[in-house]
């Protein structure tokens, strides 16, 4: 039996309150997430109990009790504090997926900043970014990625520290602080400082169509989404060993890396290392992994691998599986079931959501890629993306949209008014993102309703990398574009114009390749350019990227009166 | 030639993945992916170099993370497509 029951009955049942209640939000009037996911577990008789279990790419272990979450989190807020983080400074977390990024997030909720986690592999321009538009007072990094943040620093007047949890003060410039979690004097008592339940709590950039990416800002009270969806859908149990591949530097490693499985009281298992088909394998095998959170892209590189090596470990262990990040397709689904038997169950949400909204639930039917229902609490339809009117006849595309209100929903977009209201018409908050809805009420993705390219779950904004492309000294002019891709979904397609004195080569190619990469990040590096004379513009000297994508696609290309040039 | 095959990857991913001022020492069995030195993203534009370097085309099921995860394992695919 799963821990949701009846889907039908809890939807027409459910209220927030109740998961509230159940919650015991607002306890002595405490409302941090910080405590909810250390001290509140420890008073509840959770302190021995792992809540971390940590592997290196070396190998290397380290467990963590509740207890230990409790004390070093206490430890880190302290050492904030008295560096002079107050409360609502922006608290930068710069680093792989070790355990100081896990424990500090709680640390930096606890002494009431907010957390900016950010990928550790994005390069100086976009760290830059994201950091100015925050104007982020400390960022916590290890030795690796210091030299992106020094070659920056200079640009940010606000960063008033850089707090390196790995390298040894001598080897550090001024306003550069070395700070060992479990070296530190440990703090026992701490008094968490008490939020109020719209206090903001975590700041994760998004990416849009245009202009630069936009802050989602959080509140304390997401707490109450992130642990009913993280019992319901993903059907945590205190027995549970859970191991949600995601990096916290994206959402989906916050909501359920960190403050899911945490306020459930689950061990969760983190492996920082590289993908490899065998050695997840392994790990699952090693720590028998019981329920897996996971993401399309990466479920299907394994399906590249075949089913022979998934009969090399016993991975018996897994109880439930559930994938994030981009439409699960449905020959994931049915290969899942054939490899680990059972399905990879398909959730559906946004930085913006905070917490899972439509999804497939454990104990209801899945139909093979569809997205499932509404999470009981969320009203969801589609739009008429002209009208703004809710779409009733079943099968037809609309704008996915969703009555505001829920816990996790993001409070604002950080200083950015304008395109925070321009995401509500008509009562709803659309996510741009288009679908259609069956007779049974399954919701069935189609695609974005914008450019924004979705490469292995994340998304990537076509007009950051166009600004990045069009700064190396060969680019006139740029346009970047999702492509099919069969692992990952889309991967970004670069079209260039060069200019004069310069020409097309592959030396050329891989040079522009490399120049995102380190500039932005991996994921905005485009795996293939295009070098074009001119780029299709509008009359009015705007690049029409539909007519680049269409044409890729193999699509209709659609009303083209407005061409300038073709 | 594999000599100087090896030392030019090794070189390669010094230059284009780790940061200038980085300490580290790689040699031809350290782990690059796996490491997080190359993330899987990234091991396109490392895939892209050798296709050019070599005039080669590299199935993409042969492209494997295991299979680029040092220079001995790159080296040991290269032998697939090239006489070094």
């Amino acid at each position: 039996m799963s821990n949701i029951g009846s889907y039908e009955g809890k939807y027409t049942s459910f209220h927030w309150k109740q998961t509230e209640d159940e919650l015991q939000y607002g306890k002595n009037g405490m409302y941090n997430i910080g405590y909810y996911c250390s001290d509140y577990l420890c008073e509840k008789g959770f302190g021995n109990k792992q809540a971390l279990i940590w592997e290196g790419f070396t190998g290397e272990v380290k467990n963590f009790t509740y207890d230990d979450l409790r004390i070093f989190s206490n430890t880190i807020a302290k050492f904030l504090q008295d560096n002079e983080v107050n409360v609502g400074d922006r608290v930068c977390l710069f680093m792989d997926k070790i355990p100081e990024l896990y424990i500090g997030f709680i640390g930096i909720l606890k002494m009431g900043g907010i957390a900016q986690p950010l990928f550790s592999a994005f390069g100086e321009e976009a760290l830059f970014t994201r950091l100015d538009d925050a104007k982020t007072k400390v960022i916590i990094t290890q030795k690796k990625h210091l030299g992106k943040v020094r070659r920056i620093k200079d640009k940010l007047p606000g960063l008033t520290k850089i707090i390196v949890v790995d390298a040894d003060q001598s080897s550090l410039k001024v306003n550069e602080i070395h700070f060992s979690m479990e070296k530190a004097k440990q703090v026992d008592k701490y008094d968490i400082v008490n939020a109020d339940p719209e206090m903001p709590s975590v700041l994760h950039y998004t990416s849009g169509t245009t202009g630069k990416p936009k802050g989602a800002q959080h509140v304390h009270a997401s707490i109450i989404a992130q642990y009913i969806t993280s019992k319901w859908v993903l059907d945590l149990r205190p027995d549970d060993v859970y191991w949600c591949t995601a990096d916290p530097g994206w959402v989906t490693g916050t909501s359920y890396g960190i403050i899911g499985p945490w306020v459930n009281g689950v061990t969760q298992v983190i492996l920082d290392a590289g993908f490899g088909t065998e050695k997840w394998y392994a790990f699952i095998q090693k720590y028998k992994v019981t329920m897996w959170y996971s993401a399309p892209t990466a479920i299907r590189m394994l399906m590249k691998e075949g089913l022979d090596v998934v009969k090399k470990y016993d991975l018996s262990s897994l109880r439930h599986l559930a994938s994030v990040g981009e439409p699960l397709n449905a020959e994931a689904v049915i290969w899942s079931e054939k490899a680990f038997g059972r399905p990879f169950y398909d959730t559906y949400w946004q930085t913006e959501t905070g917490a899972i909204v439509i999804t497939n639930f454990p104990g209801l039917k899945i139909k093979p890629g569809s997205m499932g229902k509404p999470f009981p609490g969320i009203i969801a339809t589609v739009l008429n993306p002209k009208t703004f009117e809710p779409i009733t006849t079943a099968g037809t595309v609309g704008l996915i949209a969703l009555k505001p209100g829920w816990p996790s929903m993001m409070r604002a977009y950080w200083n950015n008014k304008e395109t925070y209201d321009s995401k509500f018409k008509n009562g709803w908050y659309v996510c741009g993102d288009r679908s259609s809805i069956d007779d049974d009420g399954y919701f069935w993705f189609v695609g974005r309703d914008d450019d924004v390219i979705n490469t292995a779950g994340h998304l990537v904004g076509p007009f950051e990398i166009e600004s990045a492309l069009i700064e190396h000294e060969a680019v006139a002019e740029a346009a970047a574009i999702g492509k099919p891709d069969p692992v990952n979904m889309e991967v970004v397609k670069a079209f260039i114009a060069l200019k004069p004195g310069f020409e097309e080569n592959d030396d050329l190619e891989l040079d522009i390749i490399n120049f995102i990469r380190k500039r932005l990040s991996p994921l905005a590096m485009p795996q293939e350019v295009e070098f074009v004379p001119s780029l299709p513009k509008t009359r009015s000297g705007k690049i029409m990227r539909r007519l680049l994508r269409a044409r890729e696609w193999g699509e209709e290309i659609g009303d083209i009166s407005t061409l300038e040039n073709d | 030639m594999s000599e100087e095959v090896k030392k030019m990857i090794i070189d390669y991913v010094k230059k284009e993945y780790l940061e200038e001022d980085s300490t580290m020492e790689i040699n031809e069995d350290t782990k690059i992916i796996s490491s997080g030195i190359v993330d899987s993203f990234s091991m396109v534009s490392l895939k892209m170099f050798l296709e050019k370097k070599f005039s080669i085309k590299i199935p993409d099921d042969k492209a494997t993370p295991e299979a680029f995860d040092s220079a001995n394992n790159i080296i040991h695919l290269l032998k697939e497509y090239t006489t070094i």
